[in-house]
């Protein structure tokens, strides 16, 4: 049950985030997204925050062989920077910029009702299901390397 | 500029890094919200129910953030419904094919300074830029 526990709490402290610093609101995405109109920039404050204490974390763990309540790390096994990578993320931004949510705050935001919401996630499950299923080989399994480091 | 919060987005961004390296401290995943919901979608037996978890913990979180605030988390929508289904496919697509989204490329892998992730976020974040230019300022939506 540790596994679980640890993911909970994790969640919730994630969910917390996403709404505390309103990346849930897809009117302040497109707000952070929109150069070109009245542009806030909040949001890259979620991220110039976020990447150095996950990075902190990360480097904490550097040189041990596990993590403390799993055998093994489970990093990407991927390092190529290949086409499906560039095209994968192309389309997801744009995506991302019609509608103003991504996976985390779409998730989140189902709390708040709205079909809208709804209707993102499951688009957007259905999408995910087809390319993992019918994407070809390239299912992106996570490597059970124990560190790359 | 009267929307801009930086605290709060501050705020909320340190949580999000925090609950990557609880996550990665203890358990040894990546926080990828599009990379542990697609472990849902394609399930391998042993991996699923750690998975169900956070996701139950986004839900939890967002609605302790109303409990503790008394108010509704913070949403406003103005696409049409057509054009946020189309959206929820790319992004489905897009995060599927491209192995990440905002939080497994954009946080937990530029914090790993992976090569891979650096990519994807600048490409992501250009073309989330070009998107909303030409549905706000082209097309007028």
């Amino acid at each position: 049950m540790a596994r679980e526990a640890a993911a909970l709490v994790a969640g919730i402290v994630f969910g917390l985030g996403l709404a505390i610093s309103e990346m849930v609101n897809p009117a302040k995405v497109i707000g952070f997204l929109d150069l070109a109109g009245a542009w806030d920039p909040s949001l890259a404050f979620v991220m110039a925050v976020a990447v150095p204490v996950a990075a902190v974390a990360y480097r904490l763990m550097r040189g041990r062989a596990a993590p403390l309540w799993d055998g093994a790390f489970h990093l990407p096994a991927r390092r190529a920077i290949d086409g499906r990578l560039l095209a994968g993320a192309a389309v997801f931004g744009i995506g991302w910029g019609m509608a103003g949510l991504c996976p985390g705050p779409a998730i989140a935001a189902l709390v708040s009702g709205d079909g809208r919401v709804v209707a993102f996630v499951a688009a957007m499950a259905a999408g995910a299901a087809v390319v993992r299923w019918f994407g070809g080989a390239r299912t992106p399994a996570p490597g059970s390397r124990r560190s790359d480091r | 500029m009267e929307n801009f919060t930086p605290v709060s987005a501050s705020v909320g961004g340190a949580l999000v890094g925090l609950s990557a390296g609880l996550l990665f401290v203890l358990i040894g995943r990546v926080a990828g919200i599009s990379g542990i919901l697609g472990g849902v979608l394609k399930p391998s037996a042993g991996d699923v129910a750690w998975r169900l978890f956070f996701l139950a913990g986004l839900l939890l979180g967002a609605l302790g953030y109303s409990a503790a605030t008394g108010r509704p988390i913070p949403i406003r929508i103005d696409s049409s419904l057509a054009q946020i289904v189309l959206a929820g496919l790319l992004v489905g697509v897009g995060t599927a094919l491209g192995g990440g989204c905002t939080s497994g490329h954009g946080v937990c892998g530029i914090a790993r300074l992976s090569p891979r992730s650096v990519a994807a976020t600048a490409i992501f974040m250009t073309t989330g830029f070009g998107s909303v230019f030409v549905i706000r300022h082209l097309l007028g939506g």
